[in-house]
């Protein structure tokens, strides 16, 4: 049996589920509680679970995101909001210096079983400052895992792993996803272990994450009206990088283009197209493509903005130049 | 450019009576003097080329970890920083442990992963090992928070250097810890330099205890090159816990260089002697003599057992082996 659902609500029962379900589950960040929530995910929370499950803390990123994680090594499993992406950038500290690092730096001795849940991208017209997509910088560092649920049932699904994991798990939520709707079946039991094809098909291998996944989605179905049968990769998983689902895919469709909404350079898509040519360079009938953010700050303006992120038009015209 | 001096009224020598029975007394000096005798050897073995990348020596500051510690209970959880040598020892991991670490060898506490300045031990329930500057104070209020909220009765002391002070984590810290009541002892280690930075060239407001009472906690300064004073304010600020997190001062001073790439530019030759009369461990053996708490001979025997137990760590880690390269990825996550 499936049922309908939207994304918020879906994060916003996994949350519950997981706080009714597991004492040691508690919920952190700013503005969770009285407020609901930046995106309203945790609202009637305080209500329920009460002021020590349901933190408001202080504007300190750095603190909130350390205190996580010295409450996930005193025996808590915490989830740490952080509000944005961008604002992270205050905690990367906690996050890439103790977080990633205290399990093999330790010897083995300390493990840090940590979910940190962040807002991420572009698209809103919410300017340069709240815009930014750097699940690459992540996806970079050892020791964490990054995940990016791009449908219902993930957003649904992919806390759960995520709590059970015994290591620090940093999930990316796109706002640009945050009113999507889609079916989801009764029992949402999802892995945190890799790729996912979304959609089948032959000619082309469209892959990417998070935000960009609707949008991949939407270039598919304009160029199956042209005769091009496009399948879609949901990467899903960003650390660690699920190398066999994308080599499977290139090397049945030949041909691949990347979509991504970090910057080029030095980008996920790079380390995507690495792959490829590592594993899969025989198979390819043509140069990988990718399609990024263009390198600017993103603008206010949504003409601007728009022009400046991954488009399905933008998608595309990359696969149609593979085929040139 | 001119040398600065740390502009700090030197106080006299710590004198006056050990409050403590024979035993605790000397229980207080033999770790302070095995810490002396470590590092000693530690400065040795880096000239040798055996232990390498940041070495960081405690070397003047003994009574402050030597002191702080025994005021804590077995189940508290300690952090501190790069500069730990001292912590681990006193907290109870083995030199063995900790000299097969420096080494790289799989029998150090990390199994060589950490080197000097990340000693771990799940036993002792220390967690580093920080050797990022204030790295340590948020998750010392995050496993104070666990500890609050799994109705454990559990102290985090959380040990940093004046230098900490400056970072936002410090500030950051102190407020959350204050704010939700959390039972951590924050422990500054002034020694009045970070790196070559003295602390007025670092701080518009020197009087570290003064910014810790801004946040609405209880503030306390100790001598910390007086084991009794370490001591007796540690374990006064741990009785204060209970109403929220408290935070201590040890005034103290490094001898050493900073690291052993440290041309001790920034401050006097005269200054470190000065400092010197106040040396930790003779001021406390002076005071236990005169009390007849101590005999010469009980001093060089104990002094003898501590540089034995030096030498032994010594063979212990040249005995040591080397972690299989193909456990490199080990650990990177749990298994
Ligand atoms: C965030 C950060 N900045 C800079 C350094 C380099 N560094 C290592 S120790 C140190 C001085 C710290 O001084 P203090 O906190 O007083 O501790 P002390 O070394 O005196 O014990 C500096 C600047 C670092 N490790 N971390
Ligand atoms: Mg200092």
């Amino acid at each position: 049996m499936t049922r309908k659902l939207g994304y918020r609500e879906a994060m916003r029962e996994a949350m519950h589920e997981a706080l009714a379900s597991d004492p040691r589950v508690f919920l952190m960040g700013e503005d969770v509680g009285r407020y609901g929530g930046t995106y309203a995910f945790s609202k009637g929370f305080l209500d329920e679970f009460g002021p020590e499950r349901i933190r408001d803390t202080p504007l300190s990123e750095l603190a909130f995101v350390g205190a996580g994680i010295g409450a996930a090594l005193g025996g808590l499993r915490p989830i740490v909001e952080v509000m944005t992406v961008n604002f992270s950038l205050l905690a990367l500290d906690q996050i890439v210096n103790t977080a990633a690092l205290y399990r093999h730096m330790s010897g083995g001795q300390f493990s840090v079983p940590l979910v940190i849940r962040m807002a991420t991208g572009a698209g809103r017209q919410v300017a340069a400052q709240h815009s930014h997509s750097l699940e690459g910088w992540y996806a970079h560092i050892p020791g964490i895992k990054v995940l990016a649920p791009a449908t219902v049932e993930d957003a649904r699904g992919m806390l759960a792993p995520a709590l059970a994991d015994p290591d620090p798990v940093v999930i990316f939520e796109h706002a640009g996803l945050f009113n999507l709707e889609g079916e989801v079946p009764d029992d949402c039991t999802v892995d945190i272990a890799g790729a996912k094809v979304r959609r089948g098909g032959t000619a082309v291998s469209i892959i990417t994450y998070g935000g960009s996944l609707p949008k991949a989605l939407a270039a598919a179905e304009t160029l199956a009206a042209e005769g091009v049968d496009a399948e879609v990769v949901d990467l899903r998983v960003l650390r660690p990088l699920d190398t066999a689902t994308i080599v499977a895919s290139v090397a049945k469709c030949r041909r691949a283009v990347i979509v991504d909404e970090g910057w080029r350079s030095g980008s996920l898509a790079a380390e995507v197209m690495a792959r490829i040519m590592e594993n899969a360079f025989f198979e390819l009938d043509a140069p990988v493509a990718r399609v990024c953010s263009e390198e600017v700050p993103i603008p206010y303006a949504r003409h601007l903005e728009e022009a400046a992120l991954p488009q399905p038009e933008k998608i595309v015209a990359a696969v149609k130049g593979l085929f040139a | 450019m001119s040398a600065q001096v740390a502009q700090v009224e030197l106080a006299p020598p710590p004198s006056g009576p050990v409050p403590y029975p024979r035993e605790f007394s000397i229980q207080l000096l033999t770790d302070m003097v095995r810490i002396r005798r470590l590092e000693e050897k530690c400065a040795e073995l880096y000239g040798a080329g055996k232990i390498r990348g940041f070495l960081h020596l405690y070397i003047g500051e003994e009574a402050v970890a030597a002191g702080a510690l025994p005021a804590l209970a077995p189940g508290d959880n300690v952090v501190a920083t790069y500069r730990e040598h001292g912590h681990a020892l006193v907290r109870g991991m083995s030199m063995n442990a900790i000299m097969a670490e420096m080494y790289g060898k799989r029998e150090g506490c990390a199994r060589g992963r950490g080197g000097s300045m990340h000693l771990f031990d799940s036993a002792t329930r220390l967690y580093g090992g920080n050797a990022i500057v204030g790295g340590g104070l948020p998750l010392a209020t995050g496993l104070a928070l666990a500890a609050r909220m799994q109705h454990e009765d559990r102290v985090t002391a959380c040990f940093f250097g004046d230098g900490a002070v400056a970072e936002g984590a410090f500030h950051e810290s102190l407020n959350l810890a204050a704010l939700w009541k959390l039972p951590v002892l924050f422990c500054c280690e002034n020694n009045l330099y970070g790196m070559g930075t003295a602390i007025e060239r670092a701080e518009s407001q020197t009087d570290l205890c003064a910014k810790a009472r801004s946040y609405d906690m209880p503030a306390l300064s100790a001598d910390g090159m007086d084991i009794v004073s370490a001591y007796e304010t540690t374990k006064e600020a741990v009785a204060m816990i209970g109403q929220g997190p408290v935070f201590v001062e040890y005034r103290t001073y490094r001898y050493r260089a900073h690291s052993m790439f440290d041309a001790e530019l920034y401050r006097q030759k005269a200054e470190v002697e000065e400092w010197k009369t106040r040396g930790p461990i003779h001021t406390f053996t002076a005071r236990l003599k005169a009390e007849g708490k101590l005999t010469e001979e009980e001093f060089l025997a104990l002094d003898a057992r501590a540089a034995a137990e030096v030498a032994a760590a010594v063979a212990f880690a040249e005995a040591g082996t080397w972690e299989p390269v193909e456990d490199l990825l080990k650990d990177v996550h749990t298994p």
